[in-house]
């Protein structure tokens, strides 16, 4: 994966407007998290493989960026996206990892299904 | 404490490396005397959060780099008998219960175990860890001839609560096999090995303990997580 620039991501995101894709869309604090620190509440999302077509798609601001898709009936958006790859198989893999290395959130979008 | 020689040794874990730190040199042992031992690994750690920064993988090749870490987890243990289950990270509690207590109770008829080990239910700390201990102990909580079970706890409150494991292992003639294990698992391990070497380094006896030693429980069917299932 590269660190996000705007202008190349923003080409990539344009690519996949109007089409049929398929989402992963995840955040994370580890489930460890509460172990570590009792005190901590943790909290996420996870889903994946579900079908949207957005019309819009826009990343914005500094690092860490983030990315927000209009659909004709809502949105979807991240926040924390540091790095991002066009795979082998054409897939638009986001993601935002920590100082540690950890990824704290992922946002990808693929024509074709992920795996399970 | 010996480890006395079993007639066919099942270990059950959710994750890659489950087994590297809780049991790999008793697994090692077992091996060593000649006991067949299985480990069914019920996910590939597919959500695991170390890629790095800069990133080494992405959430869609790190399921590959993974498996291939279990496999060499597996050669330093002396391990033949690796059974991926193919189930995804984080979503084993979701999954239909009598549906896991079915694939527990099939390998359990298949190997015929006289020792099972897996998580202790309450004291696992992670929802898969959880969710596999219960999926194991409904399933031996079924048989008329109940196999051994030893189970791992971990949780804050496992002292205060268990007491002190029943079952404690000297592993130290195979730690070479417990630290290559843990090795295999570099992509998720790398952060804290780095900080155990450096423990060991300066004589800390925690570590070294930590390194040698492998607690189990015998889970109490007389305080049984559940009455019934």
């Amino acid at each position: 994966m590269e660190l996000v620039e705007v202008k190349k991501l923003q080409v990539q995101l344009d690519a996949f407007a109007g089409k049929d894709v398929y989402l992963h869309l995840e955040t994370t604090n580890g489930s460890y998290a509460s172990h570590f620190n009792e005190a901590f509440f943790n909290a996420g999302a996870f889903i994946r493989n579900v079908v949207i077509n957005y019309e819009l798609g826009k990343v914005v601001g500094d690092s860490p960026h983030r990315v927000g898709l209009k659909l004709p009936h809502g949105w979807v958006y991240a926040q924390g996206i540091t790095h991002y790859e066009m795979d082998d198989q054409g897939r638009l893999l986001l993601a935002g990892h920590d100082g540690t290395g950890k990824l704290a959130v992922a946002l990808q979008i693929s024509e074709t299904p992920f795996s399970y | 404490m010996t480890i006395p020689k079993e007639r066919h040794v099942l270990v059950v874990f959710p994750h890659p490396d489950d087994e590297a730190f809780g049991v790999s040199g008793t697994m090692t042992t077992h091996i060593n005397q000649g006991t067949p031992v299985t480990y069914a690994c019920l996910t590939l750690g597919e959500m695991g959060r170390n890629l790095g920064n800069p990133p080494f993988a992405t959430r869609e090749s790190l399921p590959e780099i993974r498996k291939k870490e279990l496999k060499a987890s597996a050669e330093a243990i002396g391990l033949t008998d690796l059974r991926m289950m193919g189930l995804r990270d984080k979503t084993i509690e979701f999954e239909d219960d009598e549906k896991m207590v079915g694939m527990m109770t099939e390998l359990i008829e298949e190997l015929n175990p006289s020792l099972i080990i897996t998580f202790y239910p309450k004291f696992a700390v992670h929802p898969d860890h959880e969710a596999t201990a219960r999926a194991v102990v409904r399933a031996v909580r079924r048989m008329k001839d109940r196999p051994k079970l030893h189970c791992v706890a971990f949780a804050n409150n496992t002292l205060e609560v268990l007491g002190n494991p029943d079952i404690v292992y000297d592993i130290t003639p195979v730690r070479d096999h417990k630290m290559a294990s843990m090795k295999a698992h570099i992509s998720q391990t790398a952060w804290m090995l780095e900080e155990m070497e450096h423990k060991l380094a300066q004589g800390d006896t925690e570590t070294e303990n930590w390194l040698t030693k492998e607690r189990f429980y015998n889970y109490r069917w007389e305080d049984d997580f559940e009455s019934s299932f």
